[in-house]
């Protein structure tokens, strides 16, 4: 029905953009396994990020990539006050308590932007903005190939220090068995705060892939946190490996489904598979049934 | 009254409840015994509706009630209670109670007068209008019985509702529960408290392993050399006989 | 009964208002504050009554909203008559969230993420199809009669919202005062306790998002009356679910008068804030925002729950 000519492109824009949404979506898998909790609040704070590579070349003419060592602890950073100072004490133990927190957080950063910076669309230009690179015939925007590639990497190191380093092994733990965590002394609060750090340092680096090949505009969270938690419901909530995947799969499916109804129709394939994962296999693919 | 006939579950691989039949006359008070993890609750779940069994069957006052949902059977005239007292947090002792009541009264009014009756019944008119999730483990444990007692059940299934009293609360709550029997409310009590199984009991059935092993009354239950060793462990029973001691569960 | 007295001493006085005021500034002020309560008091039913947090109750009212404009639009259909449908079409589609949430045990966040969902895919296919006139939005045609669901004045609107919310008052104080809000309130408190003294759960949390979506359709058709005017975003949009959830968060969930307080206050700041800052965008919002984290951290049981605890400590 589709050209492969069509189709191969899309395929491949599909899996740039999902390598992308798996490290945001990473992030928020991990905060959640952590400190179960779902933060309703990646959206904006991604739209944050987005604002912070944005000023950081508009004033600074910090190539968003370079940008990378100041973004990604300055995330960090926030997100461990974030959690430390302002989420972990409204929650009071209630689902309901963190979501309504994590709303009201959607809130204040949307329209502190808005505030801020107005409601104008704003993007950046690169050297490599337009350029383009031939993979296997196809033509993809440099800036999506670079994503791809940074995003993969970012994703691997992650991987890597929850597995090997201390405080991943803290962060798994604390993950698996809250409370026997705390008996062993590991400090449960703590862990909670730099889980909540790398989980939004994700979204920095992600902001320094996103950003060469996007825009950015006060409302642009929206349209990440439903993409975000239908990757992470669609993997399994908690399972780095599952927002890989779904990752991957929904950037495909974003793609593939624009290309075929159009691009604001084609998204609806995604909230339709959201809503059909959380009512016939709300577990995911990788996840664990309760 | 209700039959339980080769009723199985299982989780995960672990078989919870394995090919369990037991019988509840109308007008008794029958008990449940068995060391933590035999799988009691479970089969209470099953009893009333919260648990599909994989197989087997059960039947209340002749009728099929297998895998119906829990608040059907309420409505045909079985009520559990749960061994974890959950109060409706956001509620007065009487609202709560008033739940049970709504089930045979429409009327906000006469609910919640018969609540106040019922209240007076399990000794909690005291609390009436406090906060629900102000009561100790007594109170929680007294308002459970209560709810379930305002919904006017043929038979009550009563999940420990005697665990984490000290001796005095339990001397109190006993002599209610016979006086529920004797209104007419045929009990089938989980219990570990022997106390109570010896006194109010007239029939107990013995679950290990989620298998019944043993039943019959309460004083020769507790004799049975099995019974003995799914409390103490293997050899127990021989043990305590060649040494010469009265054998207690 | 002292509740019930209340609901029409407050409501008697407002009927009054345009006997004192002319002023348009001030009924619009009154008409929006009710308009937010009337939003508030549904979502109430089912996240402060029912203890389902709902973040998509916007799917709701665009319903109540575009069926009622497009009937008008595309069909000529007095407004008036409009209104009943959109009760009944706003609640249809409260009645397949429901279904499908509620059938597969959804429940907390989950359930909220859902009805976001919901939202979103409704705001898309506005976006989209000619009957809602894609994203344009439909312009309700001037007819200035009050045959016509349209008034000269601000009056007018004025004893509709009232009426509305009238219905919502009342409504709130059944469910303090029925079985059904004994179920209701139960099935929000314990699930498995509620199943056990013979509550039908699903049946009990279906009809409270059936009545919930209806009453936030009603709101929606208002707004098509009184702005004229509905488009995709701001129907199904999440500012509408935001305004929703905010006045009974922070004027007491689950009871009567908490999204009238949430409301009042909420527009109370609201109108601080321009005074103090001007019309600055997003301003009003974000402290808004900061007041829903106050909220839930500080004060969870919100401003009624306050003067409770306040009341209850009294000699």
């Amino acid at each position: 029905m589709l050209e492969l000519s069509i189709l191969f492109p899309s395929i491949l824009n599909g899996l740039t953009t999902g390598a992308v949404y798996a490290l945001i979506a990473l992030g928020l898998t991990l905060i959640y396994g952590v400190l179960h909790i779902i933060n309703f609040a990646h959206g904006a704070v991604l739209m944050i990020a987005l604002y912070g590579v944005f000023f950081l070349n508009a004033k600074l003419g910090l190539d968003p990539y370079a940008a990378l060592p100041v973004m990604v602890p300055g995330m960090f950073a926030l997100g461990y006050a974030l959690q430390r100072f302002v989420i972990g004490r409204a929650s009071h133990g209630k689902d309901e308590n963190i979501l309504l927190a994590t709303l009201g957080l959607t809130l204040v950063l949307e329209n502190f932007a808005l505030y801020a910076w107005r409601s104008d669309t704003r993007t950046i230009e690169t050297p490599y903005t337009f350029s383009t690179v031939d993979v296997a015939g196809a033509m993809i925007s440099t800036p999506k190939v670079v994503a791809f590639f940074g995003a993969l990497a970012a994703t691997a190191i992650l991987l890597a220090f929850i597995a090997r380093s201390d405080l991943g092994r803290a962060i798994r733990a604390v993950a698996r068995e809250r409370q026997g965590a705390k008996l062993v002394g590991i400090d449960v609060e703590h862990v909670f705060a730099m889980s909540f750090g790398i989980g939004l340092a994700c979204l920095g680096a992600a902001a320094c892939f996103l950003l060469p090949a996007y825009y950015v505009n006060p409302q642009v969270g929206n349209g990440f946190v439903l993409i975000a938690f239908t990757i992470v419901v669609l993997g399994g909530m908690g399972s780095f490996a599952g927002a890989l995947l779904g990752g991957f799969i929904i950037g495909v499916v974003e793609s593939v489904g624009g290309l075929w109804l159009g691009e604001s129709l084609g998204q609806i394939g995604i909230f339709v598979i959201f809503i059909a994962i959380l009512l016939f296999r709300p577990q995911g693919i990788f996840g664990a049934r309760t | 009254m209700l039959q339980a006939r080769h009723v199985s579950i299982s989780f995960g691989g672990l078989k919870a409840v394995d090919d369990a039949s037991l019988a509840v006359p109308a007008g008794s008070i029958t008990s449940l015994i068995g060391p933590n993890g035999a799988g009691k609750s479970t089969l209470f779940g099953i009893l009333s509706g919260f648990l599909e069994p994989d197989a087997g069957s059960v039947s209340f006052l002749g009728q099929e009630v297998t895998g119906l949902a829990p608040h059907r059977i309420c409505r045909l005239g079985m009520t559990r209670t749960f061994q974890m007292a959950q109060p409706f947090a956001g509620q007065t002792v009487r609202e709560n109670i008033a739940v049970g009541s709504h089930l045979h009264r429409a009327q906000r009014k006469a609910a919640l007068a018969h609540a106040e009756s019922i209240a007076l019944r399990v000794g909690l008119s005291g609390r009436l209008d406090r906060p629900a999730r102000d009561l100790t483990i007594a109170g929680r444990k007294r308002l459970e019985l209560a709810r379930a007692l305002a919904t006017e059940p043929k038979l009550l299934l009563l999940d420990e509702v005697l665990a984490g009293l000290n001796p005095q609360e339990v001397s109190e709550m006993s002599p209610v529960i016979r006086s529920i029997r004797d209104g007419g409310v045929t009990v089938l009590m989980i219990e570990h408290v022997m106390q109570a199984v010896m006194n109010l009991s007239e029939h107990t059935w013995v679950l290990n392993n989620g298998r019944l092993i043993a039943e019959g009354k309460p004083a020769d239950v507790t004799r049975d050399p099995r019974v003995i060793e799914a409390y103490l462990g293997r050899g127990a029973a021989e043990r305590l006989r060649t040494s010469g001691n009265e054998a207690h569960a | 009964m002292k509740t019930l007295y209340a609901i029409l001493v407050l409501c008697g006085a407002v009927a009054l208002l345009p006997a004192f005021v002319s002023s348009g500034v001030v009924l619009n002020l009154v008409i929006m504050t009710l308009y937010a309560t009337l939003l508030g008091q549904a979502w109430n039913i089912l996240a402060g009554f029912g203890g389902q947090y709902s973040f998509g109750h916007a799917a709701f009212f665009g319903t109540g909203a575009y069926a009622s404009a497009a009937l008008q639009v595309h069909f000529g259909v007095n407004a008036w008559l409009c209104l009943p449908f959109a009760i009944v079409c706003g609640a249809a589609v409260g009645a397949l969230v429901g279904a499908l949430s509620f059938r597969y045990g959804l429940r907390g966040s989950y359930f909220a993420l859902v009805t976001l969902a919901f939202a979103e895919v409704f705001r898309i296919l506005a976006n989209s199809v000619k009957f809602t006139g894609g994203g344009v939005g439909l312009l309700v045609p001037l007819k200035s009669s009050a045959l016509d669901f349209q008034f000269q004045g601000k009056a007018g609107f004025l004893y509709v919202i009232l009426a509305l919310t009238l219905a919502g008052f009342l409504l709130s104080w059944w469910l303090k005062h029925s079985r059904y809000g004994a179920w209701l309130t139960a099935v929000r408190d314990n699930e498995d306790s509620a199943a056990a003294l013979g509550v039908d759960v699903f049946r009990v949390k279906l009809q409270a998002i059936v009545i919930s979506a209806g009453l936030t359709a009603a709101g929606g058709a208002f707004y098509v009356q009184y702005f004229q005017y509905i488009d995709p975003h701001l129907a199904y949009g999440p500012a509408v679910s935001v305004e929703a959830l905010l006045g009974p968060i922070v004027g007491g969930l689950g009871t009567v008068f908490g999204p009238l307080l949430g409301a009042a206050a909420l527009k109370l700041l609201g109108e601080l804030t321009r005074n103090l800052m001007g019309d600055a965008p997003g301003v009003s919002l974000m402290i808004y925002g900061a007041v829903l984290i106050a909220m839930v951290t500080f004060l969870p049981r919100g401003i009624g729950g306050l003067f409770q605890r306040l009341a209850a400590k009294a000699p």
